[in-house]
């Protein structure tokens, strides 16, 4: 299989929450060439923000990184098959157990109102994720979405 | 993010206007928190029409709002959620535990 993106955008932006809107935006007005249908371009958005968000309120928390290298860097592919490839990446502290904090309802931030959902609701609303992590280098999530014809 | 709020006869109903994300999620929290100090509702409705998107956050604010009203003897309606929002709301087994209404005319 070809796996050559077709096309590719690349952006920058700090990891503050006000972004979280930015981030699904731009991944939406990515895949608009392809004209997805409207539900899945809802359940692209709504992986993407999950992506980000967990970025915003966990990937820096507690460390002492500066607040200019706090970012988040959304990167998108088109690859053959109307593939949209994401990714969403961080310099932060990382995940120490991914497997734990992939299981649904779980949450280190529970005060806060989390509901532990963030992955569940990425795994459910593409076609595959895939997540690494280095705990004091960062995460990377990426997120695998075929758009129907 | 924009709401509305009337309350009458024990019923506190909010209208959500925008996008429920992290983002939105706190400070929505704090002002929907303090109407329901202050009016004590028994019975909180959310109209969810124009709410234009909704992830775990949202999902997560919903539920802290479920659970207040649950824990004080009172019960909580969404209205009119959206299908996206339903996926996220059915994805956690929401849709079991809260009401769900349409009002007429409602998109599902």
């Amino acid at each position: 299989m070809n796996t050559l993106p077709q096309n590719r955008f690349k952006c920058i932006f700090p990891a503050r929450s006000v972004n979280e809107s930015f981030a699904r935006m731009a991944a939406s007005a990515f895949v608009a060439q392809l004209d997805p249908r409207v539900d899945e371009l809802a359940d692209l958005k709504t992986a993407v923000s999950e992506a980000v968000t967990n970025v915003i309120v966990h990937a820096y928390a507690g460390t002492e990184i500066p607040p200019e290298e706090r970012v988040v860097i959304l990167c998108g592919e088109l690859r053959e098959g109307r593939l949209a490839v994401f990714s969403v990446k961080d310099r932060g502290k990382g995940i120490e157990n991914i497997k734990q904090a992939r299981e649904p309802l779980f949450t280190t931030s529970a005060a806060e109102e989390r509901s532990g959902m963030g992955f569940t609701v990425m795994e459910t609303f593409t076609d595959k994720i895939k997540v690494t992590s280095r705990p004091g280098k960062g995460t990377s999530v990426r997120l695998y979405k075929r758009f129907s014809e | 993010m924009e709401h509305t709020l009337k309350s009458e006869n024990g019923v506190m109903t909010v209208c959500l206007r925008g996008e429920m994300d992290h983002h939105n999620a706190a400070p929505l929290r704090e002002e929907i928190d303090a109407a329901i100090t202050f009016e004590n509702p028994a019975v909180l409705k959310l109209d969810l029409s124009e709410i234009a998107f909704c992830d775990s956050s949202g999902l997560g604010f919903i539920m802290g709002r479920y659970r207040r009203m649950n824990a004080a003897g009172g019960s909580m309606t969404l209205i009119n959620p959206s299908a996206p929002t339903m996926k996220i709301l059915r994805l956690a087994g929401v849709d079991a535990l809260i009401d769900v209404e349409y009002t007429k005319g409602a998109v599902q």
